[in-house]
């Protein structure tokens, strides 16, 4: 029995420390639009950290931080890999060129 | 040589890029590319044949050339803000001009007019603007195009990145303008099939069926970028604006066939 509660606290601690806070979410959200920010000055933003970062925005207005983070977090990978490919196009174009 | 030493060579560009569509499409004359699928698929060639005894862009036509003739409040029209009065003068746009430092296209010069005339100016991406382009596309038919670039270092870097936009990827899929124009003219994405890069602003603006209308050049690289999943750029960028240079300078004597209509 003892065995058993000592399980359900674990359990119920952990899942605690996994729900996003709004706090988590600002954060996650900040380091999205910074990336994105980047992304808008290489002239390469991507239509679905766009639509990522709304739904962010959506569900953090409707108090699901869970997802919202989520989303922020999602958004964030898509800006940091239009980065990459920005950056790495800057002289990989020009395998492509008919010569 | 390093390839950042090697020097912009247009010309050279032009011959290689024309070499390549004729090696890919031996069948196809040369002036057929400015058609775009249907110089490729016989199927829609014959479609196509039997659209154009009414052609899908005639209302746009007859639009644009209302509105070209209609006075604008001061009295003057566009016929006064371009040479020999807007009429066949469509194949020498873009221009590099040198003023400016910058690629100035129609569908800009023509913004440009409306507004040293106290109009407000069009959307660069609904009809008026495409119906406005397809009068004076029409007007040239047939003309090969003539796109120049004057001895001026900023119109070759305009040329150069021009180029670098077309063979770009960009997007969430990672494609570039030549990916799909270049490596794969004539084979289907989903429903279409892509036309060739060669000649093809020569037909715009184009009636899309998928569009259920007419779209201007700037509509067209918009939608591109939009179908790869990248942001498109605002309307006239300058991006926009040096690929349309380099894109109907690798076209110059093909003839101008807009308006045209795709599905």
């Amino acid at each position: 029995m003892r065995v058993l509660l000592a399980i359900t606290l674990l359990i119920s601690g952990a899942s605690g420390a996994l729900a996003a806070s709004e706090a988590d979410f600002k954060a996650a959200y900040a380091a999205a639009e910074a990336a994105e920010k980047e992304a808008g000055n290489l002239r390469n933003r991507w239509l679905p950290t766009e639509t990522a970062l709304a739904a962010a925005r959506k569900a953090a207005e409707g108090g699901d931080f869970d997802a919202a983070t989520a989303q922020a977090k999602e958004a964030e990978a898509l800006a940091k890999a239009s980065i990459f490919q920005a950056t790495s196009e800057k002289e990989r174009w020009k395998d492509m060129e008919i010569r | 040589m390093t390839r950042a030493a090697e020097a912009i060579d247009p010309v050279g560009d032009a011959k290689a890029f024309r070499d390549y569509f004729i090696k890919k499409f031996p069948k196809v004359k040369l002036e057929d590319f400015v058609n775009g699928p249907y110089s490729l698929n016989e199927d829609m060639r014959k479609q196509w044949e039997e659209k154009e005894e009414f052609p899908p862009y005639e209302f746009a036509l007859d639009a644009g050339k209302e509105m070209f003739a209609k006075p604008f409040k001061n009295g003057k029209g566009y016929a006064d803000c371009f040479p020999n009065g807007g009429i066949g003068i469509r194949q020498n746009y873009p221009y590099f001009d040198e003023k400016e430092g910058k690629v100035v296209t129609l569908e800009l010069a023509l913004n440009r007019c409306r507004e040293a005339n106290g109009e407000a100016p069009l959307s660069y991406v609904k009809d008026d603007m495409a119906s406005l382009t397809a009068y004076m596309a029409f007007t040239s038919r047939g003309k090969p195009m003539n796109i120049k670039i004057p001895n001026d270092p900023r119109a070759l870097d305009a040329y150069e990145n021009g180029k670098r936009y077309f063979y770009t990827r960009r997007g969430q899929l990672n494609f570039s303008c030549a990916n799909c124009h270049v490596q794969n003219p004539g084979e289907r994405l989903r429903a279409e099939i892509l036309a060739p890069a060669l000649g093809i602003l020569n037909a715009m603006p184009i009636y899309r069926s998928e569009w259920s209308g007419m779209g201007t050049i700037s509509r067209r690289f918009m939608t591109c970028n939009s179908q790869t999943r990248a942001e498109p750029l605002e309307p006239q960028a300058d991006e926009y604006r040096d690929l349309e240079y380099y894109l109907s300078y690798l076209s110059n004597g093909l003839p101008i066939s807009g308006p045209g209509a795709r599905p």
